[in-house]
């Protein structure tokens, strides 16, 4: 059964839309496989507008990778614009891939990638559009497998109602082994439909099938267990974890967008997970152990990346770069490597270390000395030792003044508010920290010509890391530091004309919180959301916060539980969490003692430089750290 | 291929004319500027190959200087109107061209513009054989008439674009297409004294022909000196 373009028909729509070539597919290494010389075929969804989902690393990686392999197609399908969903319903067009506009209820899996949990409207109108029920119990047997991974997927309790199978961790292996159990399947006939697909995926253990666990509740709303409801089916899924990077150097032929997109470089990931145990980010615990790249296969992949898309910025991509054994000699041996060419290199997610301004100077050689970020998270040195952001003041104050003696002229800083026990000082420590910034950056460049950027998000208590017990800070609370803070800063005479500050108001933040640490209940909110019009939540133009309240509020209403019971509410240490059953390898007892450790003000070192403290993930997943250095380096290109 | 200097350099590309998003177009051109010679040629299968499916790098060649957006001077276009009897648009046609100026107006970035809309159509008609095709073609199936335009408009400011014209026609002589018209610009060159459009790479053909000799630019010397010309159509 072959399938028709839908593009004659989209063609048609695309004159009265806005930036109508973001729908139009084509892009340098993009691939169109033939429908019939496949049976296994996966649409590839990153559930935001393609300005933002084009350059994520993690479809770009699936997409190359199953297209690799035979008689299986992948493509691509981002969320559409509330303009064109319009038309589209108007003149009955369904969603569609980019590459070759197919309809995405013609393939086998639905594949969505939550970075955040901001995407999940988005995910209700692709399935809509698509014309695939919504819940995944009205599901027959010619609708796709709808699959949801990334890091949001390590809860995704909120959306369980609606996806058929969640994936844990790095997708590389488990999207390749997915793939073959569909196919063996399919070759056999479809057994037992689409319950027996499902039935095989989930009894691997490293697919999680929603619906094949019941979650009980106690009265009071808290959850009593979660439980596997047929034979087979594991108590736990586990997150999955690609050991040997090199292995796996992808993306090989990075896309190049035809659009204008957020980010616009060949990124190259130099190591996954990071130990440095900051107790906020979901991303540092739920990606452990560390894993680096060769600092030969990094060399590889940017010559290689850089030739088969001509892009001129290549981003060294990883939670802590300057952590890489080898970055001194990569910074070098890439400096070198394309000096004087228009290829410029670039280091995000550097930490506060003097160290990392030599760093900076190399990947600048070739271009502007403008603007360095770094993160110090908390104000106070007290709220840095909570979060175990382990920079000190004096640090920070050595790391800005070389960078401001050597030319640089920016620094921006990012902090978080609403953090577990700050209190107003903690936020105002902030103008104290940017006031001596710039005093000591006016006194080594001897230059007023100085600027420091304050930029402050509020934060949001996330599955699997210490704080997931920990109450949120509810908005009002985080506007009156902000607004403090600004006044501070704006009041100062001396320097507050040359600090700038950045921030949101904290209500986006509660919705957040709620998508994050929500169960199953919560999927009536999202469902009366996205009913209501919610579309692109993380799109300040688009979200709506008295949507969302007043959807929370009739939705939950006949449950004993509401927004702020998902929000604000401190967990104790025996409540079942909504994501339990869900293992990323992480010690349940050693994150509630570094939760308690937290609130003593008790800080945690780095395991790949100090012996392990037992966080439990590399003997729960058969995993190791593996890091450098390998003493090699990169040798000059030849120039062909 | 050449950058520009200053803070934040980037490819020195410039497109001439560029036609409006939501036509389709045969004839677009461009100049890229490159640090080193480089057979035009071989530039040509490079871009074709980058670009996405139906957008097609026709041809290149090396520029012999001069302004290539100076050599466009006019367009020509092709519009289908479906809905439209081609009857009908011969009147509205004759009924515009016997008009010395039309005004029309159109919404820009900076609110709406009224200007002329009649002084750079150089010329203007219904397509009898085609419009008799499309119409016996559509007869067929639906019996929707069609009608085709085919007009040479000169480029000017504010430029006047097809659709221009088309409100100049609703204007003078009410014709309102009941679905979107379907514009595709066919050529751009030079206009001739009879109306015409010429190469507008002929100047830099005749140079490549010469051979390098006269400064054509076979040295390698930093941009802008050198040049290419691209034609991509549809």
């Amino acid at each position: 059964m072959s399938v028709e373009s839908l593009f004659p028909r989209l063609e048609a729509l695309l004159p009265k839309v806005q930036k109508p070539i973001q729908y139009v597919g084509g892009e340098l290494n993009s691939t169109v496989k033939e429908w019939d010389d496949a049976d296994v075929r996966w649409a590839l969804m990153y559930p935001d507008a393609y300005e933002v989902g084009l350059p994520n690393q993690g479809v770009q990686i699936l997409y190359e990778i199953l297209n690799e392999l035979d008689r299986t197609l992948a493509e691509r399908t981002y969320a559409v614009w509330p303009d064109l969903e319009a038309l589209m319903r108007e003149h009955g067009v369904p969603q569609f891939t980019v590459d070759a506009h197919r309809p995405v209820r013609a393939f086998d899996v639905l594949g969505v990638s939550f970075s955040t949990e901001l995407g999940y409207t988005n995910l209700l109108t692709a399935l809509d559009l698509s014309g695939i029920p919504l819940r995944a119990a009205d599901r027959g047997e010619d609708d796709p497998i709808v699959l949801a991974g990334g890091h949001a997927a390590f809860n995704p309790e909120p959306i369980a109602e609606f996806l058929d199978a969640a994936v844990l961790g790095d997708g590389e292996q488990i999207a390749i082994a997915i793939t073959e159990v569909i196919r063996e399947w399919k070759d056999e006939g479809r057994p037992g439909g689409r319950d027996e697909l499902l039935m095989r995926l989930a009894e691997s253990g490293g697919v999680y099938v929603p619906r094949f666990y019941d979650v009980e509740y106690h009265p009071d709303g808290r959850i009593k267990r979660v439980v596997p409801n047929r034979e087979g089916v594991p108590w736990r899924v586990h997150k999955h974890t690609v050991m040997d990077l090199d292995e796996w150097p992808y993306p090989k032929k990075p896309l190049v967008p035809l659009a204008e997109t957020v980010h616009e470089r060949f990124s190259v990931e130099i190591f996954r997970g990071c130990t440095r145990g900051c107790r906020f980010c979901q991303a540092g615990m739920i990606t452990r152990p560390v894993r680096e790249r060769s600092i030969t296969t990094i060399g590889d992949m940017v010559e290689a990346g850089v030739r088969e898309s001509g892009f001129n910025e290549v981003g060294l991509l990883s939670l802590s770069s300057a952590d890489h054994s080898e970055i001194g000699d990569i910074a070098k041996g890439l400096a070198d490597r394309y000096e004087g060419t228009n290829t410029s290199l670039s280091l995000p997610s550097t930490r506060v270390d003097a160290f990392n301004i030599t760093l900076a100077n190399e990947f600048s050689r070739n271009g502007r000395r403008s603007g360095l970020t770094f993160a110090p998270e908390g104000g106070s040195e007290r709220m840095r030792k909570v979060i175990n952001k382990m920079v000190s003041e004096e640090d920070l104050i050595r790391t800005v003044s070389t960078a401001y003696g050597q030319g640089w002229r920016q620094v921006k800083l990012y902090f978080m508010c609403g953090l577990p026990t700050e209190e107003d000082e903690d936020v105002l420590a902030i103008a104290d920290l940017a006031r001596r910034v710039i005093q000591a950056g006016r006194e080594v460049s001897g230059s007023r010509d100085i600027r420091c950027t304050v930029s402050i998000g509020g934060f949001v208590p996330k599955p699997h890391t210490p704080f997931q017990w920990a109450a949120q800070t509810d908005h009002e609370t985080v506007d009156r530091r902000l607004k403090a803070l600004r006044d501070t800063l704006r009041k100062d005479r001396e320097y507050g004309r040359a600090i700038g500050m950045r921030y949101h108001d904290g209500k986006p933040s509660v919705i957040e919180g709620l998508l994050s640490r929500g169960d199953r209940r919560v999927a009536k909110v999202i469902r009366a959301v996205w009913e209501d019009g919610g579309r692109f939540d993380g799109w300040s133009e688009h979200f709506s916060f008295e949507r969302w309240m007043s959807c929370a509020e009739k939705a939950l209403a006949d449950e004993p539980v509401d927004l702020d019971w998902y929000t604000l509410r401190e967990r104790d240490e025996n409540e079942v969490l909504p994501w339990d059953h869900l293992d990323a390898g992480l010690d349940r007892e050693w994150l509630w003692q570094d939760w308690q450790d937290a609130l003593g003000e008790g800080e945690v070192e780095d395991c790949r430089w100090t012996p392990c403290y037992d966080c439990g993930v590399c003997p729960t997943m058969g995993t190791e750290i593996q890091i450098g250095p390998t003493g090699r380096k990169l040798l000059p290109l030849t120039v062909v | 291929m050449a950058f520009s200097a200053g803070f934040s350099p980037h490819p020195k590309i410039s497109y001439a004319g560029a036609a409006p998003t939501g036509v389709a177009s045969e004839a677009e051109y461009l100049e890229i500027g490159v640090t080193t010679p480089c057979d035009p040629q071989r530039l040509r299968a490079d871009l074709d190959s980058s670009l996405p499916p139906g957008l097609d790098v026709l041809d290149v060649v090396e520029a012999s200087g001069g302004a290539l957006a100076d050599r466009l001077e006019g367009s020509s276009w092709e519009v289908r109107l479906d809905g439209v009897s081609p009857g009908r648009a011969r009147e509205a046609v004759e009924r515009f061209l016997a008009e010395p100026v039309v005004e029309v107006e159109r919404l820009t970035k900076k609110g709406v513009r009224r200007f002329d809309a009649r002084t750079a159509v150089v010329s203007l008609a219904v397509d009898e054989t085609a419009g008799h095709d499309a119409e016996r073609r559509a007869g067929e199936y639906q019996a929707v008439p069609c009608a085709i335009l085919r007009m040479v408009v000169r480029h000017m400011t504010p430029a006047v674009r097809p659709d221009d014209v088309l409100s100049g026609l609703r204007q003078v002589a009410d014709l309102a297409p009941p679905a979107p018209p379907s514009v595709t610009r066919l050529a751009q060159g030079p206009l001739d004294a009879s109306g015409g459009l010429a190469d507008p790479l002929a100047p830099d053909r005749g140079a490549r022909e010469q051979g390098p000799a006269g400064g054509a630019g076979e040295e390698a010397v930093p941009a802008p000196a050198n040049a290419a010309d691209a034609v991509v159509g549809r």
